[in-house]
């Protein structure tokens, strides 16, 4: 399909969006500026929002309170069908009694796109996805992955400015996802579009998405691109979510210049002064970890625990760890291969810098929702 | 689990015992359509078409037959679009209140005829339906209407609703949906249904029974004055007729029904 500059997709703008069910605030005041043609996932546990936004968003849930703009116009209270926008389900939602090509078609023959043209647009689009060879079959003869794709060419058959996908991968397995994730890439730089799409998996985020919107219970914690959530992450919540994590939690005082934890008799220091967080955790990344075996001397101003070697994972490009602290939390470090190799049970001490440490508050959320 | 080759013939034999249990009576009725002489006797002796004449040439007879095929008609269709439109809204309301509902649309399958045949008498007695069309219509809407409700409850239980919202989201406003997509699927339900109140209609004989007169007869209370009256084969030639009209309809449907199925699979 030739890129069309005149058709590159909607802005879409939340504001204080509120969804209550009686008591409980499915969403509470969720605000979100996605620009034309950008890929938006929204990232979260099952329950936090991420869908009921997307449903708000295509019209399929009506708003408590809050603004809802896309491509500038108010959508508030316009019906699903007349808000023109492309929706792939999990569940494919392909009609059963059609063909593919009559599902492909089905969006153009409503719109009274005559026989001629929809036969182009539906090849089109059907070729778009590699489904070309189908148009004769019915949905129930094809795979999963079919499946998805047939729906995908029937959400982009008819140009929508905006596409919503609500985890169209969550049911296929992880060889055929991983492909797929690449395909709807390829399809997003080929139309400009603005896709919108909902995952629970932060992997799949991470591959898609130009941005991120990471939700916890009916919030969003935290906007940004991939780097920006892995290497800044505003909350614990965002920290633990996105990538692995190691957090450290002990008594905090804080010198005006520099904080210091101390976790079973050990003290740490981040070079950070707190602001406010009125019980701070250390956040690290594996790669900001490393391993010496104890007693051995380390660089001054290097940070260190001691701890035992709870679990080694060889990985192929490397190797992980998981050390057992003294105070019973676990920390994941992960070295590459050329490193010092470690024995389950084997006495180490995990040194870090300081100015890799995160000092973030300490949100009990963050235990409770992730399993 | 493979079967001994005696296992499978006494498992085939007790098979056409209990399916010549089940047709015979049926099937008694053909050979008695073509008796010679004016008797009910089994077997019959000799053979004639007369009893066919008669059945087409006597007003008696075909007229209460055109009478039937008139009320089962309007009943199937009257039926079968309140009894979609019910199997609808129970099913797209509170699961509480639709089940109090159901139940109460059902009970004319489960009140005793006799008792439901005496209240629709009363009342028509009162009304002044009784020998008329539409007196006939009403009642047998009434019987009809479970029918329908729960073949079209069966398909709509197993419609994927999510299909809507799809359609929703593809530009299909209510009704459009409606018809493009969830009628073609829950369509032999509503066949089926149909099927059902013709059938429930036309065979009626309690209800019919009491809300008849000289003026207007349905066959099944023609067939069963006749064969108190006198033993007139010609019951048995109506019979013969009715049960190969019933089975080429039914063979048909579930041809049908089959290729359905094949095409998509």
């Amino acid at each position: 399909m030739n890129p069309r500059p005149d058709n590159r997709g909607a802005a879409i703008d939340l504001e204080s969006v509120t969804k209550a069910y009686g008591a409980f605030k499915a969403l509470d005041g969720v605000s979100l500026g996605i620009e034309p043609g950008e890929f938006m996932t929204l990232l979260g546990p099952s329950g936090s929002g991420k869908t009921t936004t997307l449903n708000v968003i295509a019209g399929f849930t009506d708003v408590t309170s809050g603004k809802l703009l896309v491509g500038e116009k108010s959508v508030v209270g316009v019906p699903a069908h007349k808000r023109n926008i492309g929706v792939v389900f999990q569940h494919y939602a392909l009609f059963p009694h059609m063909t593919v090509g009559r599902n492909v078609a089905y969006p153009l023959t409503l719109r009274g796109v005559d026989q001629a043209k929809r036969k182009v647009r539906v090849a089109r689009a059907l070729d778009m996805v590699k489904m070309g060879d189908f148009a004769h079959r019915y949905p129930s003869e094809l795979s999963g992955g079919q499946q998805q794709r047939v729906a995908l060419a029937r959400a982009i058959v008819f140009d929508p400015p905006l596409l919503l996908m609500d985890e169209p991968l969550g049911a296929l397995d992880k060889k055929l996802r991983e492909w797929l994730q690449l395909e709807i890439k390829r399809i997003h730089r080929e139309l400009g579009t603005t896709f919108v799409y909902v995952t629970h998996d932060q992997e799949e985020a991470l591959v898609l998405s130009d941005r991120i919107a990471v939700f916890n219970r009916g919030r969003i914690e935290q906007v940004g691109t991939g780097r920006q959530l892995y290497d800044e992450p505003a909350t614990l919540f965002v920290g633990r979510f996105i990538g692995d994590s190691t957090v450290l939690r002990g008594e905090a005082r804080s010198d005006g210049t520099s904080t210091a934890l101390t976790i079973a008799g050990e003290a740490v220091t981040a070079p950070r002064r707190l602001a406010g967080e009125t019980n701070p955790v250390m956040l690290l990344r594996p790669e900001k970890l490393s391993l010496r075996r104890a007693g051995q001397t380390a660089a001054a101003g290097t940070n260190r625990l001691s701890g035992t070697i709870a679990e080694a994972i060889y990985l192929g490009s490397g190797s992980k760890y998981e050390v057992k602290l003294a105070d019973g939390s676990v920390a994941i470090v992960r070295s590459p291969l050329t490193g010092e190799s470690f024995g389950l049970g084997e006495k180490v001490e995990l040194c870090f810098d300081g100015a890799d440490a995160k000092l973030l508050a300490d949100d009990s959320t963050a235990d409770t929702t992730l399993t | 689990m493979e079967m001994k080759p005696l296992t499978r013939l006494v498992l085939g034999l007790v098979c056409l015992l209990v399916a010549i249990w089940l047709v015979a009576p049926t099937l008694v009725v053909v050979p008695m359509s073509f008796n010679g002489n004016k008797s009910l006797a089994f077997p019959p002796q000799g053979f004639s078409w007369q009893w066919y004449q008669n059945f087409a040439t006597n007003p008696e007879w075909s007229t209460s037959f055109l009478n039937s095929l008139k009320v089962a008609s309007i009943v199937a269709v009257l039926a079968t679009v309140l009894g979609t439109l019910a199997a609808f809204g129970l099913d797209r309301m509170k699961a509480r209140p639709a089940s109090l509902l159901r139940m109460l649309m059902l009970t004319p399958m489960v009140v005793p005829g006799v008792v439901l045949a005496i209240g629709i008498y009363a009342v028509y007695l009162d009304a002044q339906l009784v020998g008329t069309l539409s007196g006939f219509v009403l009642a047998h809407t009434i019987l009809a209407l479970p029918f329908v409700l729960i073949a079209v409850s069966a398909n709509l239980e197993v419609f994927d609703r999510r299909l809507e919202t799809a359609a929703a989201s593809l530009g299909a406003g209510a009704l459009t949906t409606f018809r493009t997509v969830t009628l073609p699927l829950i369509l032999p339900g509503i066949l089926s249904g149909l099927l059902f109140a013709f059938a429930t209609s036309f065979d009626e004989i309690i209800v019919s029974l009491f809300i008849t007169n000289p003026y207007l007869k349905t066959l099944p209370v023609q067939i069963f004055s006749s064969i108190t009256r006198d033993a007139d084969p010609t019951v048995a030639a109506v019979g013969t007729i009715l049960l190969c009209a019933t089975t080429i309809l039914i063979g048909a449907g579930m041809l049908l029904l089959g290729r359905e199925r094949k095409g998509r699979l």
